[in-house]
């Protein structure tokens, strides 16, 4: 017999988007100066979703001016407790708008409202009641007594988890005492202009939060204004990179969350049912649109078949499509050029010699889609093994010890996640001291908590986010 | 052949040979599973198959013929007012009842329906083996074409899996080709999933056509997380062997939601060759008027209440 | 009459005391303006060498018992105490103060080193967590040294600067190459001196003299350089090694002039580890 779901589709009466939105600046929505309006698409489908607007420099002037003016006449006259406040009713209204955020999240990224619905809003509901608690206890993050925020903070998140990310920056930022000028990823601006609604329903004084759209040229132009003491930035390490050169020569203080290439470490004691489950999230999570995404499959030799025969047996069972569909597990890549990069490095992996596999399924016409996929016969060496892909493909590689495991986790410019599979707890805390990446995942993968730091070693960034270590990074510390 | 024979080290060490079960991740899975949204017509399908795969029990020291009568005319139509609704899997009754059940079934149209019999010193198993070879032997005596053992969960929980697989192989023995054998391990008293885990490998290894989780008499029962574990163990059990031994959960499973759950769990784990009355059983009774009820909603559009539906 | 032996003062790499391998030195004067010595003025090579010598040594100083370190680290203090009377008479010479002066830094250095030596056990309990996440996890954060930290030590000082430099980032479990500010070498051979003869292994601590200018480009731009006090460097310099370090993203600060964790906490990286709690 065979059990088809019918499908179950969220509705999206609940989200009313605009054909237009202008910018966040000083409370109110406000025509750009000068700049133009961008297209922003539902990648499931292509359609338009709506019309957002490219903020010029002369927009990011204008919003630097007003969190300036916000840090200097009400927020950093505001005591800690009151200020928490504010972050509390920020909570409180995205928990009563966690429905309409969630379906507007699946609609403007193509992420399933699954985990819309279960992840990203409600831990972005969660970091503001985390943060908002912390607001009158900064003398104890560990700065020393009365910490001092740096000012007016710009920034730039990616578009794999929209909302999350803008909890992640903002939040920390507002607790500490920081105003903020932030820009949303091209591709996924509209939770982000829904967060500006909640900010004014949470009366949150004027030009405390500044939201600007835009392009990568935004971007630029809200690294480099000299008006701004801090930068966060999330996204690629690229780009990271070229905003570390950027302010090298300014006094702004800088924390980056960048790429990864994680190793997820399978050894042959491991649970496997709930390995093969960890495995699966840890790639599959999000489209593999996750920089802490085990990438890598470092499997211990002696199990690989089998591991492999349950893994691809569990792929088989993806449901890929619709991403307001209540059941689906894979969604949407994110853009068509994502999708292209991913089909480039996916194709590389057949030019190196290695052997593709995704299991049979249907993927919708209009969109961008790409399947579950792995790679089999993987060297260190290839594309896929050492480039981030950030889409659904796993690279499998062989090891024979626990040493072996280690070196080839390690043997990457990135550091920051990796995940342990076994049932030996001192090999769980040898590989952990071992593993040099930020954030190790024993016997579960892509868990995410507000009380947890989370960032990376080596070209995966600088600083933490989340957690007291979360707070150093919108305080200053004893630097000259 | 798992075993290279039924002693004790061998038993032991083809145990020691699986796989652990990390409990969170198995919770989080059956929680995962949990949020299936199954609508319209994937419901009306799911409550007609649940309602085939039911094993309609009742197993109290106040049962007499009287009420096992009436279960079995339930069990036969369970909605007098509408034919299409399908009979369902068995009757589950105590060793005493099976001959008034059998007999019941048979003078009203119920004869393709089993009878099953809780044997072997249901529920704790405190007997010995001698008695619980008597107690089965009467069951088929008396009709039963389905055993529904319990394993000796003392013995299990000392470690004398010996015992365990000997009384299985025992049982098995008398059931032959006569009946069924389904294998309570009674999970609650297991506690660990990694015993859930070993138990099922060792109830299969001495010749069980079922696992089942519980008794009912012992909460928890019919955990998801638990029914998860089982039915890894009988897909894991068949790719092994070629052989598809069933999963039956019962106790606790009591609403439509919670057995279209199940159903989801059988399909997304041991996959869909297992969504057939032959695999899956839901030990249950008052499941059946909540699935009914649910029917109705699904045929008519109006919530349904509890006089509309039969109350045995 | 009987003619001093004069010292020389060499680089020093994976414990050993090389001349530069370009065979240059450069001629240090003292602060009345008379010859004091000729410190080797160490090359790209030299800094190369000394990478090498660091991340050979690296896993087995950041694997060391942090107990272990911080008492390795107070031996060095110990030593320290015993070559007072060269650290002083080398400050006099280098800044031209009087004994008295010199006396109050060298002690000052020595316990300021001792105040670094006993931060080694302290830091993870401080400065690591254990965080309350929802759900059925254990989840802790640890911080961890980031590999290979180059310094440029200040000139402030003589000597305090020199502590201040080395101190903290093998209090964390880093290895180090000091790069000894141009005017001040002499304190920093003598406390490499000091270290050969303690008990840290070779490569740990690795000492260059020379022209900051000429080293500072090189440093930024090696890959296997985890992370730069950049403390001794001029605005525009350090500037400079922040762009250039940017491209394997190496953690680079300037401190304030006094001790604090911050100069350990900045070269040490934290690790978050979750595990599931169940039966």
């Amino acid at each position: 017999m065979k059990f088809e779901y019918a499908p179950a589709p969220e509705s999206t009466a609940i989200v009313d988007i605009q054909s237009e939105y202008n910018l966040f600046i000083d409370d109110k929505f406000v025509p750009s100066k000068g700049g133009k309006r961008f297209e922003t698409i539902n990648p499931s489908n292509e359609k338009v979703l709506s019309r957002v607007t490219q903020a010029t420099a002369a927009d990011v002037d204008k919003a630097v001016k007003a969190a300036s003016e916000a840090y200097r006449k009400t927020w950093s006259k505001l005591s800690g407790a009151q200020r928490g406040k504010y972050l509390f009713r920020i909570a409180r209204i995205l928990q009563e708008r966690a429905r309409e955020f969630a379906v507007l999240e699946s609609m403007d990224n193509g992420k399933p409202i699954r985990e819309t619905r279960d992840t990203d809003i409600p831990l972005a509901a969660a970091h503001f009641f985390y943060h908002a608690g912390w607001a009158d206890k900064l003398d104890y993050a560990g700065l020393g007594k009365n910490p001092k925020p740096h000012g007016v903070v710009g920034q730039i998140i990616p578009w794999n988890f929209p909302m999350l990310m803008l909890a992640w920056k903002v939040a920390p930022a507002l607790a500490t005492g920081n105003t903020v000028v932030l820009k949303p990823a091209e591709t996924t601006p509209l939770t982000a202009l829904l967060f500006a609604e909640v900010c004014q329903q949470a009366d949150l004084p004027k030009g405390v939060v500044n939201i600007l759209t835009g392009d990568g040229s935004t971007g630029a132009a809200i690294v480099n204004h000299p008006g701004i003491n801090k930068i966060a930035f999330t996204g690629s390490t690229e780009v990271g990179k070229i905003i570390a050169k950027s302010v090298a020569s300014s006094k702004k203080a800088l924390t980056l969350e960048l790429g990864g290439k994680g190793a997820n470490i399978i050894f042959e004691d491991a649970p496997i049912d709930e390995t093969v489950e960890g495995v699966i999230n840890g790639i599959f999570f999000n489209q593999g649109h996750v920089c802490c995404a085990g990438s890598r499959l470092l499997v211990q030799e002696n199990i690989k078949d089998e591991l492999l025969e349950k893994l691809k047996r569990r792929m088989s069972l993806i449901r890929v499509g619709d991403p307001l569909d209540k059941n689906t597990d894979l969604g949407a890549i994110n853009s068509q050029a994502q999708l292209m990069k991913i089909r480039e490095l996916a194709e590389s992996g057949d030019a190196e010699g290695a052997q593709r596999w995704s299991p049979q399924c249907q993927l919708p016409e209009k969109g961008f889609w790409f399947p579950p996929t792995f790679f089999t016969g993987v060297s260190q060496a290839h594309r896929i093994a050492r480039e981030e892909i950030f889409g659904p493909v796993l690279s499998v590689i062989t090891f024979r010890t626990p040493s072996e495991a280690i070196e080839k986790a390690n043997n990457t410019p990135f550091g920051l996640s990796a995940g342990i599979w076994t049932d030996k707890g001192s090999r769980i805390l040898w590989s952990a001291q071992q593993l040099k990446a930020g954030v190790i995942w024993a016997n579960t993968f892509n868990k995410f908590d507000p009380a947890s730091p989370f960032g990376g070693y080596k070209e995966s960034g600088w600083g933490r986010e989340g957690g007291r270590h979360g707070l150093s990074a919108y305080l200053k510390g004893d630097f000259s | 052949m798992l075993l290279t024979d039924s002693s004790e080290s061998s038993i032991k060490s083809f145990l020691r040979n699986l796989s652990p079960v990390d409990q969170v991740g198995a919770d989080s899975r059956a929680a995962m599973l949990a949020t299936r949204s199954i609508k319209t017509s994937s419901k009306l399908w799911a409550i007609d198959t649940a309602i085939s795969m039911i094993d309609l029990t009742t197993l109290e020291g106040a049962d007499t013929p009287g009420k096992v009568a009436a279960l079995c005319t339930k069990a036969v139509r369970p909605d007098p007012s509408d034919s299409s609704v399908p009979h369902v899997g068995a009757v589950c009754v105590y060793n005493d009842m099976v001959k008034i059940a059998r007999d019941h079934l048979d003078k009203n149209g119920g004869n393709e329906i089993p009878v099953a019999a809780v044997s072997t010193a249901f529920p704790s198993g405190r007997a010995s083996l001698d008695v619980k070879k008597r107690d089965t032997e009467d069951a088929i005596a008396s009709g039963a074409t389905e055993i529904d053992m319990v394993i000796d969960r003392g013995a299990f929980l000392s470690g004398n899996l010996e015992k365990v697989f000997t009384e299985i192989v025992c049982i098995k023995e008398i059931c032959g080709e006569r009946a069924h054998l389904k294998v309570i391990l009674e999970t609650g008293e297991l506690v660990t999933y990694d015993n859930v885990r070993k138990a099922s490998f060792l109830a299969m290894a001495a010749g069980a056509d079922f696992i089942k989780t519980s008794t009912g008499k012992v909460s928890p029962a019919a955990t998801a997380p638990v029914v998860l574990v089982m039915l890894e163990a009988v897909r894991d059990y068949f790719v092994m062997t070629g052989k598809r031994i069933g999963v039956k959960p019962a106790g606790g499973i009591r609403t439509t939601k919670d057995a279209i759950k199940q159903l989801v769990l059988v399909n997304e784990t041991a996959g869909p060759d297992w969504l057939d009355p032959k695999l899956f059983r839901i030990g249950a009774s008052a499941l059946l008027n909540d699935l009914l009820m649910q029917r109705m909603k699904m045929k008519s559009g109006q919530y349904s209440g509890r006089n509309y539906v039969t109350l045995d | 009459m009987r003619v001093d032996v004069k010292k020389t003062y060499k680089l020093f790499i994976g414990g050993q005391f090389p001349r530069s391998e370009s065979g240059r030195s450069y001629e240090l004067l003292d602060a009345k303006g008379n010859f004091l010595a000729n410190p080797a003025l160490a090359s790209r090579k030299d800094l190369r060498d000394a990478v090498v010598a660091a991340r050979a040594a690296s896993e087995k100083w950041a694997s060391a018992s942090a107990f272990n370190r911080s008492q390795i680290l107070y031996r060095v203090a110990e030593v320290m105490e015993g070559r007072r009377e060269q650290f002083v008479s080398e400050v006099m010479a280098q800044e031209g103060v009087t004994k008295a002066q010199a006396i109050k830094q060298v002690d000052a250095a020595i316990d300021l080193w001792v105040w670094y030596a006993g931060w080694c056990d302290k830091i993870p309990t401080i400065f690591g967590s254990t965080n309350p996440v929802s759900g059925s996890f254990y989840n802790f954060t640890t911080p961890e040294p980031v590999g290979v930290v180059a310094a440029f030590i200040d000139g402030s000082s003589s000597l305090i600067d020199i502590v201040h430099g080395i101190a903290p980032i093998l209090s964390g479990g880093n290895v180090v190459i000091a790069i000894a500010n141009e005017e001040y070498p002499l304190c920093a051979i003598t406390l490499s001196e000091v270290i050969a003869t303690s008990d840290i292994s070779g490569g740990v601590v690795n000492v260059l003299t020379g022209r900051t200018e000429e080293l500072t480009p090189w440093v930024a731009s090696h890959m296997d350089i985890d992370g730069v006090d950049g403390s001794g460097l001029e605005m525009a310099a350090y500037e400079t090694l922040k762009r250039d370090g940017a491209d394997n993203l190496k953690r680079i600060y300037r401190f304030k002039a006094e001790g604090s964790p911050q100069r350990i906490i900045s070269f040490m990286e934290n690790k978050t580890v979750w595990h599931p709690i169940g039966i």
